[in-house]
């Protein structure tokens, strides 16, 4: 199977626009607040998501998973499932066709579909199609297996010591160490005049998005078609064909509404490719949806980190070291825990050593979950700035401004096309009113009162490919095909948004086309926060082949020179002649082709240069003394994502950045009983993400609003990421503020906090 | 399950009198979804978690994943469906659709009929209980700050009757 896009050694590019454009001077469209162009469909229950599809004939399965967090499976019965009601395919490791090999190392496979080696519970056994979901559901009971129960190792530290069960035969680690390094950590050290050292946990976190994983797969020959989903159409299609050995065009994979991913849905999952070959098997359309419990073990996580990490700083605010040992656990299958970019690039620092090493453990397989490894990293880096301030006598975010680089320090020492940390610390600590938070030791009653910040970078800037086609018709109004995903961000808005910048033309005559490998132009799966940043240039570019063909056609019926000529409100003109022009709708050229199509790529990214979107978060809280618990009054977000497109869904990726982020570091952790290696909390009721109680009334943004136009056309960065990646610290560093307790471990969580304060109270 | 187990009755949806034979095991969300085709109220955990499949059962909203057809014959059952009049959205939608109060819009059907149960009971709620009335709903993309203002902006607009939407500046002013 192929890699993901985002795991290749060189990124793919695509043609490269015949013509630079400028930068936007002014704008008459983007940069408004527009609600968006869907915003219909999902108010009024008319969009169609992959579980809302209902097909003639359709039969629906489901999956029978292994109870046990390591086991053998000795024997699989399904001869009583396959005579009940309704049943109409069973499939096991012993179907010829199942045997498709999966969870891929550069070696190769480690697994496959149905491996009768169970390294985590939750892992795929059989399936069924039936008739109705109950059935398939009751079958699924009647299936007998015959485990052989092996020793499980559900923490890292115990996975990674001699005598260890074995998850895979070469052992539980991944990979060797990953180590960076540039200057000497030792000779800095030396340097310094303070030295903070501290070890830092965080949680394994579940993505759970409010829509469950899930696929319809349907053959109409030898051509599967597949709704699913999924953040990346093409990823899916890429992986159905490798899996089912058919051609890419014989694959369409659909994915127009989804319910959320926050990567767990980048890759393709299992039950897709259960779902094609059910439907092979029974010549019928086939719904697979997995439960909510399900999608608590199976389709990925943010796996647990535990970072030691000592710095040095002197006292005008210099660091002058900065030593990271990460381990992380990547569940069962080959994955990646690291975490370390942060510590390296985000604060000048001469001497900086990075070591991390991941492991297995019988647990489900990390995935990329909304900036993976860096909202840990800022969990400890974070407050360890904190900490180094605090021994300096330094405020909080005067230190972090001593020590901005320009240059990204990791990538050889190449400037940054823009770097707008400084203004995320300056203008978020203005509007947030830091001196006056900071100011002073709050009490009522037992409530500690204290506020913290945090600032973040993001490591993936996004660039090419993406090729974009743009349709004019003879009416004015246009077609937008473009393969991305809008996983609920508001891909379509900005998108249509840039070409009526381009065209004058009215959102609502702007149709959409999009997230459809039988219709649409490959595209990279929406992850990454680079789907702004990626896509709108090529969707520019396409807007732009379109202007220039009708304005051609204008010169030429106007008798005028191509230079001469302007697109204006729907008018040609010739610049000095007013009297010299045509209307589009009067235009012969349009007019006899009925149609005039644009083709956009994505240029490349500049060579020299780095690109990475900036942020700073503000936190204020109130800490009960007695119980622990923790209310946060206030957060404010302030992020540099270059050009802001639209401030409402700039607003939104904030807010839910921010959110996610108080569940990160207050509530969400996965927990897997040391007792039986399963995870007792695979439920909304047990695992904690924030709900309408949990979020403070005051939630701001500050957007700066810097154009990064040495990056691409449309001046944008990303922004849905780094906007969850500081807020835990900055909660954490508020709760020191108000309690002067340093919790290294998240999530927070009142039981933790009511007894570190009790352990204060007793130090006196 | 044999069609013997297949209980007829009678339900009143969004106004319209329907009557069918279901598996006595189907939950009202199934029954909803798969069988009359109304798909906007969403599956989300089928454990009474999450909200998205909530519905209006009398004007009080009621989780359809745990709720049984046969118990609510004789009851009015509005499903986000329903919500629309007249060719004209009900002003919850307007809102949320104008502040971006819906993103994925997986959970909205359920918010929206949550608090269209709250604008019933008080015309003019406090942001703690429309906390308080969407506590039961999960959104994992908003932070839920602009579900909060949608639901203030349309209670606004209903207690004035104003059928025209406001300027851009009052809207998204900050």
């Amino acid at each position: 199977m192929r890699k993901p896009y985002f795991l290749l050694k060189t990124p793919p590019t695509t043609p490269e626009p015949a013509e630079k454009l400028a930068p936007w001077a002014e704008t008459t469209v983007v940069g408004k607040p527009l609600p968006r162009v869907d915003a219909y469909e999902r108010v009024s229950g008319s969009a169609v998501y992959a579980l809302d599809l209902f097909l003639p004939d359709m039969l629906y399965a489901a999956i029978l998973r292994c109870p046990h967090a390591h086991a053998i499976v000795k024997k699989v019965d399904t001869a009583a499932a396959t005579k009940m009601p309704g049943v109409r395919a069973v499939l096991t490791d012993s179907d010829t066709e199942a045997r498709i090999p999966w969870y891929f190392t550069e070696k190769g496979p480690t697994s496959r579909l149905f491996d009768p080696h169970c390294r985590y519970e939750g892992e795929e056994i059989a399936a069924v199609a039936a008739e109705t979901p109950h059935q398939a559901a009751d079958a699924l009971r009647a299936i007998v297996v015959e485990y052989e129960e092996l020793p499980f190792v559900v923490d890292l530290d115990s996975a990674l010591k001699p005598g260890a069960p074995l998850i895979h035969e070469g052992g539980n680690q991944v990979e060797g160490t990953l180590v960076y390094e540039r200057g000497d950590i030792a000779k800095g050290f030396a340097d310094a005049e303070a030295i903070v050292e501290r070890t830092f946990r965080t949680s394994c976190e579940i993505h759970t998005p409010m829509e469950v994983h899930g696929s319809v797969a349907k053959w109409d020959g030898n051509r599967l078609t597949v709704w699913d989903t999924t953040q990346g159409v093409f990823q899916v299609q890429q992986s159905l064909a490798d899996a089912l050995r058919l051609p890419l065009s014989n694959v369409r994979v659909i994915g127009q509404y989804m319910g959320g991913g926050f990567g767990s849905k980048l890759e393709i999952s299992k039950h897709t490719v259960i779902a094609a070959i059910l439907a092979r098997k029974t010549a019928r359309p086939v719904k697979l949806f997995i439960s909510r419990e399900e999608s608590f073990l199976c389709v990925g996580n943010r796996p647990a980190n535990t970072m030691s990490l000592k710095a040095g700083v002197r006292k005008d605010g210099t660091l002058t070291a900065m030593h990271l040992i990460n381990r992380g656990a990547v569940g069962a299958y080959p994955g990646w825990a690291g975490v370390g970019s942060q510590v390296a690039d985000l604060y000048t620092c001469a001497h900086v050593r990075v070591e991390e090493t991941c492991g297995h453990i019988n647990a489900g397989q990390e995935r990329a979950f909304r900036a993976p490894g860096f909202p840990q990293c800022s969990w400890a880096l974070e407050q360890v700035m904190d900490e180094l301030a605090a021994a300096i006598g330094l405020d909080p975010v005067e230190f972090r401004l001593t020590s901005i680089p320009v240059v990204s320090q990791r990538q050889g020492g190449k400037p940054y096309t823009s770097t707008g940390l400084r203004q995320c610390l300056v203008e978020g600590a203005r509007a947030f009113g830091w001196d006056a938070a900071r100011g002073g030791h709050r009490r009522n009653g037992p409530w500690l009162r204290g506020a913290g910040v945090a600032a973040c970078q993001w490591g993936w800037p996004g660039g090419p490919p993406s090729t974009v086609i743009v349709r004019y018709f003879a009416d004015g109004s246009v077609s937008l095909n473009m393969g991305a995903s809008d996983i609920g961000t508001g891909t379509k808005t900005i998108m249509a948004m840039v070409v009526a910048e381009e065209l004058g033309v009215a959102l609502d005559r702007i149709q959409i086309e999009h997230a459809d490998t039988g219709t649409t132009q490959y595209a990279t799966p929406s992850g990454g926060s680079k789907t702004v940043p990626s896509d709108s240039p090529a969707v520019r570019a396409a807007a732009v082949a379109v202007k220039r063909k009708l304005l051609a056609m204008g010169a030429e019926q106007l008798e005028a020179a191509e230079d001469e000529v302007v697109l204006k409100a729907g008018e040609i003109l010739v610049a000095g002649s007013p009297d010299k022009k045509v209307r589009l709708a009067e235009l012969e050229g349009l007019m006899n082709q009925q149609v005039v199509i644009g083709v956009g790529h994505r240029e490349q990214n500049p060579l020299d240069k780095v690109t990475k979107p900036f942020g700073a978060q503000f936190a204020e809280v109130e800490v009960n003394e007695r119980t622990g618990e923790v209310r946060i009054l206030r957060l404010l977000g302030a992020h540099d994502s270059g050009r802001v497109m639209n401030r409402l869904t700039y607003q939104n990726q904030v807010f839910g950045g921010m959110t996610m982020g108080i569940g990160f570091g207050m509530t969400e952790r996965r927990v897997l009983d040391r007792q039986t290696g399963k995870m007792v909390n695979s439920n909304w009721h047990d695992y904690k993400i924030p709900t309408a109680m949990d979020v403070p009334a005051d939630l701001t943004c500050v957007p700066i609003d810097v154009p990064d136009n040495e990056f691409n056309s449309t001046g944008t960065k990303g922004l849905g990421e780094p906007a969850t990646i500081p807020t835990a610290a900055a909660i954490a560093n508020a709760v020191y503020a108000a309690t002067g307790i340093r919790v290294t471990d998240a999530p927070i969580n009142p039981t933790q906090l009511a007894s570190l304060l009790a352990d204060q109270r007793k130090r006196g | 399950m044999s069609s013997l187990s297949k209980l007829r009755v009678r339900l009143r949806v969004n106004g319209e009198e329907h009557e069918m034979l279901v598996p006595v095991e189907k939950t009202l969300l199934e029954v909803l979804r798969e069988d009359m085709g109304l798909t906007g109220t969403k599956h989300g955990c089928e454990l009474g978690e999450c909200g998205a499949c909530a519905v209006l059962v009398d004007g009080k909203p009621v989780l359809s994943c745990l709720a049984l057809p046969v118990e609510l014959e004789g009851h009015e059952i509005m499903t986000v469906e329903g919500l629309a009049a007249a060719g004209r959205m009900h002003p919850l939608q307007e809102a949320f659709a104008d502040l971006g109060a819906a993103q994925c819009g997986y959970c909205t059907p359920g918010f929206l009929l949550a608090a269209k149960s709250l604008l019933e009971q008080s015309s003019d709620p406090t942001r703690d209980e429309i906390k308080d009335a969407l506590a039961g709903n999960l959104c994992r993309c908003t932070g839920y700050i602009k579900i909060y203002e949608a639901v203030e902006l349309a209670a606004r607009r209903m207690r004035s009757g104003s059928e025209t939407a406001p300027e851009q500046a009052v809207l998204y002013g900050r």
